[in-house]
Order: structure tokens, then sequence, then C-alpha cells
């Protein structure tokens, strides 16, 4: 796609973005040229534009080589309606139909029309995302029903699991089609834990907002604390300070050393290694302590606040955090080769659950799994902000795609983030810590964009009056992740399900909204 | 082999002593027999329900099981399915999505159950509330004996909130 075909304004902010607006008509024109280029979907979402003298409007996010572009689409009042993309993007087919639900926006020629984040509270033709629709309505529960699609042959039966599963997991239902202990085809139904975010959001000042985003999935709240804080500092023109931004980012790798110290202690469970749950755990544990000690919260929640962060690294911390990261770091490298070295984990995690380089490119898996599956793709590295700037990420990769490759992936950026947190603190700027927020009028676009463990998390934000929000699209890179991971399954055995479920460990929360 | 011995007896036990139970957390009185309480004390299954949390809590209850706390020590086992639970686990602000499967859930437990809800959201909804998705409080759908509020509560706190539901009422003592 090139800029003289499409009138592009640069958006402020420490991420590389710029918007346009394009006629529905244009639109599976501009998606193929950007398909062509290897330009990735990032997120796709509907607003009500009729309190501001206009109909609806469609948006899509798009990874370019030069920094991300935020496309609008506005559709009118009356039927609006856009021609569907997802067989240009298939990730966009579960986005388009979650904008149906929840805006009434209707994507044209999907052959999936089938409802998505709506399940029973709400019936159909009402859509809570519309600015007349008010928070509080209660309806009868509506008819659940949904057509799974039906594999049929000789020895052919159906395994449904969930919403309530087996384990402490977050609620989906997976219909497994079966023969055999064979995976003929997994199909996902998520949805269950949608709790009205983006209408919570728009109930909200820029300020209060914050504590929201770092609750949209509860394991990745330093990346969505940031991502909604840039989105807003974006927005009110704001620059956090230096000293801020480099806090920013220690506890962003803590967030990421934290998640993968867990799901590896889960992957040896999942493989009867339960040596492994109970070493990964402990480590965890040491570091989610020091995490309350230094910082008051072990997950690091509401730390990060638009215009910088609410508490310094307190006297003596750079000290702990560092001894600490060192303590992890020699246990991790000892336990590393004990996984590497027993043949019953290996034997489990190589060659289960693969994705190959090919689907990952064709389906837009990204972040963590994308790396394990040769899309060697980080914010870190692609779009270095600051303090990512001066500090040379390497970025962990793989071409597998297998769950041994997911773990490598993850030993790999667990030592990374230990580094980088070491030279982070070691050359930690004085100065303020925050600024207060300039108050922000109404029309202003922000972005955030970070990469989380797990992926690359976005907000798009559009501010309203009075310093609030018009519209608030968080994205969770699950929405990518989770259509693949049905493939993933595909072919293997239904006990091998669990382990290659944990090695993507993707986000119900952030996913349903 | 030798260094996965050899790393286990290095570790040696870190498992700490448990909390008390506290009575703040109890929202009914004590629903259960002296007998059957002291059964539950020791070997207790527990079924957890995430009823639409933000997955925080998810993250506390797995730590709960880390050896720091070595909850099967205390005879605490989480189990598959609700039919073979004594207490629930409830976390999250119910979404109306998740409600008739939360409402199963409780029913296909057998009596005599407790139920123990967990976090800010599941005590009151917290930033979530009530609204066209989400019911609030976990007690707005089923009966409540033990809240553990925190955003996310430690596991110490969660631990405390499940002897506290194990535990003799001192008003019924």
């Amino acid at each position: 796609m090139t800029d003289s075909v499409l009138q592009v304004r640069p958006l402020d902010g420490a991420m590389p973005a710029r918007c346009a607006v394009i006629e529905p008509a244009r639109l599976r024109s501009v998606c193929e040229a950007a398909r062509a280029n290897h330009e990735r979907l990032v997120a796709l979402w509907g607003s009500d534009e009729t309190t501001r003298g206009g109909g609806y409007a469609l948006h899509l996010a798009l990874a370019q080589r030069a920094g991300l572009l935020w496309l609008s689409v506005p559709l009118p009042p009356e039927h609006p309606r856009y021609p569907g993309i997802a067989d240009i993007f298939p990730s966009a087919n579960r986005m388009q139909r979650a904008a149906y639900d929840l805006c009434g926006i209707h994507a044209q020629d999907n052959p999936d029309h089938r409802k998505w984040l709506r399940h029973r509270a709400w019936p159909g033709g009402v859509f809570p995302l519309r600015k007349g629709f008010d928070s509080a309505s209660r309806f009868p529960p509506s008819d659940d029903r949904y057509p799974f699609v039906k594999v049929e042959g000789e020895g052919v039966h159906e395994i449904p699991v969930g919403p309530v599963h087996a384990g402490t997991i977050e609620p989906g239902h997976f219909r497994f089609s079966i023969v055999g202990e064979k995976i003929l085809r997994l199909e996902e139904r998520l949805g269950y834990k949608h709790k009205g975010i983006e209408k919570r959001f728009e109930s909200m000042t820029l300020e209060e907002g914050a504590r929201l985003a770092g609750r949209v999935s509860g394991d990745s709240t330093v990346a969505f604390a940031w991502a909604y804080a840039m989105a807003v500092e974006g927005a009110s023109g704001t620059e956090a300070p230096r000293r801020a931004l480099e806090l920013r980012a220690v506890l962003l790798e803590i967030e990421r050393i934290a998640n993968h110290l867990g799901d590896l202690g889960y992957l040896g469970n999942d493989v009867a290694l339960s040596f492994g749950f109970f070493q990964f755990w402990r480590l965890k544990e040491d570091l989610l302590r020091l995490c309350a000690a230094l910082f008051g919260h072990r997950y690091l929640m509401d730390l990060i606040v638009p215009g910088g962060i609410a508490r310094d690294l307190p006297r003596g911390g750079a000290e702990q955090l560092l001894e600490r990261l060192d303590a992890i770091r020699a246990e991790v490298a000892t336990l590393k080769s004990i996984y590497d070295e027993h043949a019953g984990a290996q034997d489990r995690f190589i060659m289960t659950g693969q994705v190959s380089a090919d689907l990952a490119e064709k389906l837009g898996l990204c972040g963590m799994a994308g790396r394990a599956s040769g899309i060697w793709r980080d914010l870190r590295v692609d779009y270095p902000i600051q303090p990512y700037q001066r500090m040379a990420v390497r970025m962990a990769n793989h071409t597998r795609g297998d769950v041994a490759a997911r773990a490598s992936v993850r030993f790999d950026e667990l030592a990374e983030s230990a580094r980088l947190i070491q030279a982070l603190v070691a050359g930690l700027s004085s100065g303020d810590i925050r600024v207060p927020l300039d108050a922000t009028p109404g029309g202003r676009r922000g972005v955030g964009w970070i990469e989380g463990w797990r992926g690359d998390v976005l907000v798009a934000l559009e501010t309203a009056e009075g310093n609030r929000i018009h519209r608030l699209h968080p994205h969770d890179p699950s929405w990518q992740n989770w259509p693949v991971l049905e493939r993933a399954v595909t072919g293997n055995i239904v006990p091998d399900f669990p382990l290659i479920n944990k090695s993507f460990n993707l986000s119900y929360s952030g996913h349903d909204l | 082999m030798y260094q996965l011995l050899k790393q286990i007896a290095k570790t040696g036990i870190v498992t700490e002593p448990a909390p008390n139970p506290d009575e703040n957390l109890r929202q009914l009185g004590q629903r259960l027999s002296e007998q059957v309480l002291r059964h539950f004390g020791r070997a207790l299954a527990i079924r957890h329900v995430d009823a639409g949390s933000c997955n925080g809590c998810e993250l506390e209850i797995h730590a709960a099981n880390s050896p720091y706390y070595n909850l099967e020590g205390l005879g605490i086992k989480f189990v598959a399915s609700p039919r073979h639970a004594d207490l629930l686990l409830v976390t999250g602000p119910v979404s109306r999505n998740m409600e008739v499967a939360l409402r199963r859930t409780y029913d296909a437990t057998p009596e005599p159950k407790l139920v123990v809800a967990i976090g800010d959201c599941g005590c009151d909804g917290g930033i979530f509330g009530e609204n066209y998705a989400s019911c609030g409080r976990v007690a707005n759908v089923i009966p409540v004996d033990v809240a553990v509020p925190g955003c996310p509560p430690s596991p110490t706190a969660i631990l405390q909130g499940i002897l506290t539901a194990v535990s003799a009422s001192r008003l019924r003592a």
C-alpha cells in the first residue's frame, strides 16, 4: 500500500502510527494490497458515530513496515455494512462477528455469520456498543443455540469440553471431533467471560480507565496498562518522563519472566514431570514476593498510569532485583538442562502441536508462539520505543513450531528479559516518574502498542469531551492465536491437548472482553 | 536423573505454616456440623470455577499450589469435577454468559457443600460491577459462605478463606 493511494495523517505518540479514512468500496483492495505486502492485521473493531453526526464505522489496525496504520471506514446509519475481509485476513473472521454482535455492523459475503461474543445475555438485534444502549439493560435469557461444524464418518464422535474445565483454567468451550484417540477437528467457542469491558470504558475518565485497562487480562496487566497509558499520552500530547519509561520496561520484562516461569512449570506438570512444576513455581513465587516488596503488588497492577508510573523503585530495590534475577537465571539454566535431558518430557514436547511457518503466516500467528513458528516479529525489535531504542533486544526465534519450540522460545526470552532488566536498572535515569496529564479535548486519537509476554497488545483510543472516552478498543493477541490452536491440535491425541493449549496459554478474558 | 535429584535435595522443603481462619471473611453462619467439618478438615476436595474473572485470581490460585503453600499437605486437593467436590472456589464477577454454567456446577456439587468467593469482583463485582453482561458478585447467583477480598487476594488470603470455610464458626461454638 502506498501513501499516494491513501490520505494518511500521523498520530502523536510514542509508537510510529498513522491513520486514514477510506470508503467501504475500497476496503478489499486496500487489504489485498496490504496482504501482498506482508502487512499484518492487528485488530478490527466497530464504533458508533451517530452522536457525532455520522453513522457507524469499521476500524482496522494494520502493522506496516513503517509502523501502525489505523484505517477507519465510515458506514451509513441505516444498514451499516462493509465487504468482509476474512478471506484476505483469516483472523478477521471472529473479529468481524464480534463487531456485529457489539456494534451491529455487518460483514458482507462472509461465509460464517454465527454470533460470537453474544450468547444469552442479550438478544439478537440489540447492540451493546451502540450509544443508545443503556449499559444497565437486562434481558431475559435468549436462545443460545450455536451450530458447531459436524464431522461425520465411521467411528467419529464428539467430546464437548467446558465452559467449566477440569483444572484452574478460564472458561471456554472446546468441541473435539475424534476418531479413536486422534483429534480430527477442534472447534472453539469463546465469549463466556464477556463482561462489558468496552462499554465500561465509555463511562470512565481517561484517568479512571487505567485501572480497567490493567484488568482486561490480569496476566498481562503491565502490557495493557502501558498500552493504555501510551494511547492516552498520545491523545493528550503528554510525554512520560524518561525514568518512568525505563521503569515501565523493567515492569514489562518482569511480567514476561513471571509468566514464562509459570508456564514452563505447567509444561512439566502436563507431561507428568511435577518436579518441574514445583521448581518453576517456587522461582515464580520468589519473584512475585519481591514485586510485592518493591512495588506493592505481586503482579504489578496499577503501577503504570497515564503520565508515568505511580510508584518509584525504592532505595536498595535495584540491588535486590538484580540479586533475585541472578539466582533465577542460574536455577533456570539448571532446570533447562534437566528438561532438555528428560527423555519422557522431550518425547511429549517434540513434534507435538506443530504449527508450520506457512500456516502461521497465513493465519497471522503472532507473539511468542509466532516466534516459535518462524514468524520473527517483536515490537521491541521492529519498532523500538524508549527505552528499547538503546537496548538492542535479541529476538528469540525458532522454526519447528511445536511444544518444544515454544518452550525453547520461553527459555530464551526469560534469559533475555533478565539481561534487559539488569541493563535498565544499571542505567536508570534520575528525575520525575510522573507528569500531570493535560486536559484532553474530544475527538483526539491515540494508540498504544506493546509487546507483552504473549504477543502484541493494542489499545486504540478516541476521546470524548471532558477527559472522557468515546471509544476504546483493547486488543489481545489471543484473538489471532486462538484459531491457530484449533489447527495445532489436529492429528494429535486428545491427552496432548492440555499440553498444547498450555504451550500457547492464550487469554480468554482478554479476548472475551 | 542425578541432576534432578540433586536439585530436589538442594531445594529442601520450602513450605510455610498455614494461616489461621479469619471470621471476618464469613458471609453466612457455618452451615456444616462439627462432624462434617472434622472430616473436611482432613480431606477437602475443591472445584475451582472461573465465572468471568480477568484471570488475576487464577494466577494466585495457581500460586497457592506452589510448594510454599503445600495445599495437599493440608489435605486440600483440587478436583476435576464438581461431583467430586466439597467446596467451590469461585472467581470473577459472574458474567451473564457464565451464569447458567455456574448454577449447574453448584447443583452438580453434592451436599454438604461450601462456596468461597475469591477477589474483589467475587465479593462485590469489583471494577466491572453489574451491567448488561455481568451479574456482579458471586452471591447474586449462588449462596456464598466465605468471601475473600483482594485484587487479586494473595495465596495466603485464599488459603485463609478456604480454612475459614471449613472451621467451626465461633458464633455457633
